[in-house]
Formats: structure tokens, sequence, C-alpha cells
């Protein structure tokens, strides 16, 4: 009986195995667990979250390959990792670790300016981030398995990914009611494969998951996104630089698997101590969002 | 006939749609209440220590256990497959599963993702099915009552003990009905 892997619906499969769950970053085997013990779907094993890049500065690059392993063998959920934008080979060490995903993050400086990696010339599946239909269509051509709007990372300041979600869905929804000349029309202007805008007006859905990323602190973030119509939630900085993780990693997974229903989202919010100070976009000195085209 | 959908966790949807194509009628379960209201419940994949802290925390895990005692007919894949399960191998400590299905199963026994595979599979009764395995677990041990219906080198990955089914593979991601319609069928 043969076996295949690394094929697309394998890919994927992963993603809509997360579905409905939280995916933390974590920068130690300790906040893994905590994360786990929260009941995490995933982690994304990193050196700093965004907010301490940001704070930090200089090249932001893959984690130590130690780390990685240690977090891995801390907890039993899929463990994620970022590489550099354009920079195959942090991602083949990356499937070399056995990773379970692999993010192609704006988070990271970038290490190509015109070309994001050729992800179809993998086995582990690539998650990217975009902040328009256009920008995840091409990811998605070039082999993506998930695709997360990338809101703005480390700001604690949801506004970004909600206008990135409103971008996405709200495109989907235009170019369902396209006639089949529009369809040409508007492949043109996403700068995105005819083909898979025709499925996108067939289907009325991306090809593969849409999670929300970059700027979720709060449970009531969390429910805000995932009725935007995300279907999963990345959550950085807002776990672990707020007052008590374990506490809010907690109410954030139950408000996004109970997103609907704001009695569940309004017990969990109460007592969670001070969630991550936020910034203004307009303060940042670097978009993050704006990496990658 | 109304088929429950354990929807806290992972992909929901595409259960649910499998059950619409045959004709049945799906029902999300979050709540106790919406409990009451199904014949059927479908346990779909995910993260089973996710599912397993929500089963809790949702106040689910005793009802759907009672429901289950009762003989409610349930079908579980991947991580609904570790649920129904009377003994769980790797997982977490703290990690409970309502434990129908006398199996011992083994989490993320094929690999990580990387490892990740589908493949066609023989299966008693069906023939060939195409499966899909996602970081799967595969059976280490079954009692007395529970009959296997495919395996992967040698390993169980299909069983069943009267109306309780388990596979450790995703029917619900390739696109084939019939082993829903057995479910159904079995269970109607």
């Amino acid at each position: 009986m043969e076996r295949q892997t690394g094929t697309e619906r394998v890919k994927r499969g992963l993603a809509e195995m997360l579905r409905g769950g939280v995916i933390m970053d974590v920068v130690t085997p300790e906040q893994a667990k905590i994360a786990e013990d929260a009941g995490a779907v995933a982690v994304m094993a990193l050196e700093r979250v965004p907010a301490d890049i940001r704070r930090d500065g200089g090249v932001a690059r893959m984690s130590d390959p130690a780390m990685i392993e240690g977090i891995k063998a801390a907890v039993t959920v899929p463990v994620m990792a970022k590489a550099r934008i354009g920079h195959f080979a942090e991602a083949q060490v990356l499937e070399a670790l056995g990773v379970d995903y692999v993010d192609e993050s704006e988070v990271l400086t970038p290490a190509d300016e015109s070309h994001h990696i050729d992800k179809w010339a993998f086995t582990v599946p690539f998650v990217c981030g975009a902040t328009n239909l256009g920008e995840a269509l091409r990811r998605i051509s070039e082999g993506a398995a998930m695709i997360r709007s990338k809101g703005e990372a480390g700001s604690g300041n949801i506004v970004e990914a909600v206008r990135h979600l409103r971008m996405i869905l709200g495109d989907i929804r235009k170019i369902t009611q396209a006639d089949s000349a529009e369809v040409y029309a508007w492949a043109k202007e996403l700068r995105a494969p005819v083909s898979l805008v025709q499925e996108l007006h067939d289907t009325g859905r991306l090809p593969v998951p849409l999670f929300c990323a970059g700027g979720i602190a709060t449970p009531a973030d969390a429910s805000l996104v995932m009725q935007l119509g995300a279907e999963a939630v990345f959550v950085g900085s807002g776990i672990f630089k707020s007052e008590d993780p374990a506490v809010r990693a907690k109410a954030i997974v139950e408000a996004t698997a109970h997103f609907r229903d704001p009695h569940i989202v309004a017990k969990v919010s109460r007592g969670l101590g001070e969630a991550m100070k936020g910034q203004e976009i307009a303060e940042l000195d670097v978009k993050l969002a704006e990496r990658g085209w | 006939m109304k088929v429950g959908v354990l929807a806290l966790q992972g992909d929901v949807s595409e259960h649910a749609q499998t059950l619409s194509d045959l004709g049945a009628d799906p029902v999300e379960v979050r709540t106790p209440d919406a409990l009451a209201a199904i014949d059927a419940l479908i346990l779909p994949g995910g993260e089973s220590t996710t599912m397993s802290m929500l089963l809790e925390s949702s106040g689910l895990f005793e009802p759907i256990a009672s429901r289950l005692d009762d003989g409610m007919p349930a079908f579980g894949t991947c991580a609904g497959m570790i649920l129904l399960a009377k003994d769980v191998l790797d997982g977490r400590a703290d990690q409970r599963s309502f434990g129908v299905l006398d199996i011992a199963v083994r989490r993320n026994a094929f690999g990580r993702q990387v490892d990740s595979f589908e493949s066609e599979l023989d299966v008693d009764g069906l023939g060939t099915v195409h499966a899909v395995f996602i970081r799967a677990p595969y059976v280490e041990r079954v009692g007395d009552g529970v009959e296997v219906l495919a395996r992967v080198d040698d390993h169980p990955v299909l069983c069943r003990e009267g109306r309780v089914f388990a596979a450790a593979f995703h029917p619900e991601l390739s696109g084939d009905l019939r082993l829903h319609e057995l479910f159904l069928r079995e269970v109607s």
C-alpha cells in the first residue's frame, strides 16, 4: 500500500484540524506547556514574541534549532516555526527539524525583496500572511496551505486584523456576484491566477483555511474576528505579555470555541488581569504588515 | 434523523457537509442543550487535548458520557477516535476520554505532519477506500467485543464495537461518503 506524503490534501488537512482553535506564540518549553494546558491547538516556537522583536529592533531570524526542539519535546500538539520571507534555506532547516507547519512570516526580517518561497517544493505545509485577497491568492498559488490575515503583530491593537479580514472576505463576497467577464478583471486587479479567482467565484471561499493573526489581546477580540469570518486565531504577544498568561490563554480558547455566544465570552472575560499594553498603529515605527508582496 | 457533530473545535463543517450530502440533518453541538435533540453523535478531527479541555469547561463531558452509556451511537475520526477510546497512550495525564470503545489508541502514532499521508485502504465490507491520515493515531490493543474493519501495516485504523465506530483517518476529507453512510445505516 503506497503512502503519499506532502500532498495538497494532507497539507491543507492539518489546517482544517486546527479550525476553531487558538495557536499561541511561545518562547520557552515552559510557556509551551502553559499554552497546551490552556487548550492551544498548536504552538508557534520563536525566540522573541513580536512585541519584543519590535522593541529590540535589528534583524529577526529563524529561531535556534535547540530551542525549537525543546518546545517540540515539551508538548503533544503541533509545533510551528517561522522562516523569513523568501528564506528557503531556513524553511529547509525547519522541515529537517520536523516542525509541523512553517510560517513564512513578515514578523521576521525579509530575506528576499521580490520572491516568496516556492512552497510546493516542500513536504511540510506553509502558512503565509496576507493583508488583502490578491496577496492571499498569490501565496496560495506559491503553495501556501493556510492563510492568516496579517493584522499588525506585536501591536496589541485589533484594528489592522479587522481591516485585513474585511478586505479579504469583502472581496470574496463581491467575486461570488461577478459575471464571467468580471472574473478576468478581478484576476487582473488582484494580480492573481484566473483559475483561483474562478474557484472563489464558484465556491465563495478560499481553497485553504483563513485564520487571523496580529493584535488579538482579549477573548472579545477573538470572538470579533471569528464572527467576521476567521476560522481560527493566532495569538502572539497577547498572552505572554499579559498579567496572567495561563488564565488569559484559557479564556481566549473558550471565547474562540464559543465565539457566537456572548454569555460565554462575558463569563470568561471576567478577572483576567491586565491585557498587554496596546499601541496606536500611527505611532509604530515599523509596520510589519507591509512586508511581503 | 438528527445527527450531532461535536462542534467545540476541529473539522466540524466537513462532517456536517458529508451528513447533509447523505440526507441526514446535522446539528452542531456546543452546549448540553443541543445534546438533547440528537439521535447520534459524530466526534470530528482536531486536537484531542483541546477538545478534552473544552468538553469539561462547556459542561458537555458528563452529559455526553451519560448518553453514550445509554447506547447513543457515535462515530469518531482521528481526535474523535481518541475521545471514544478506553485507553489513550502518549496523551496528557489530565486528558479524559469517554472509554466506550474497548481499544488502546496511541496518539500521533504515524509521526509528525511530514509523515502525514494519504493512501488506499481495504475496508471490510466496503472495498477500497481512499484514506487521509493527519498526524494520525493507531490502535495498539483491541478488546474482545471490537471488530477491526481496516488496518495499516497490521495496526487497526478502523474499528467498531456495536454502534460505536472510530477511524484513525478522515473520511470527511476525501469526499467518500461510504463510511458515514455505513454509520447512518447501522444507527437508523
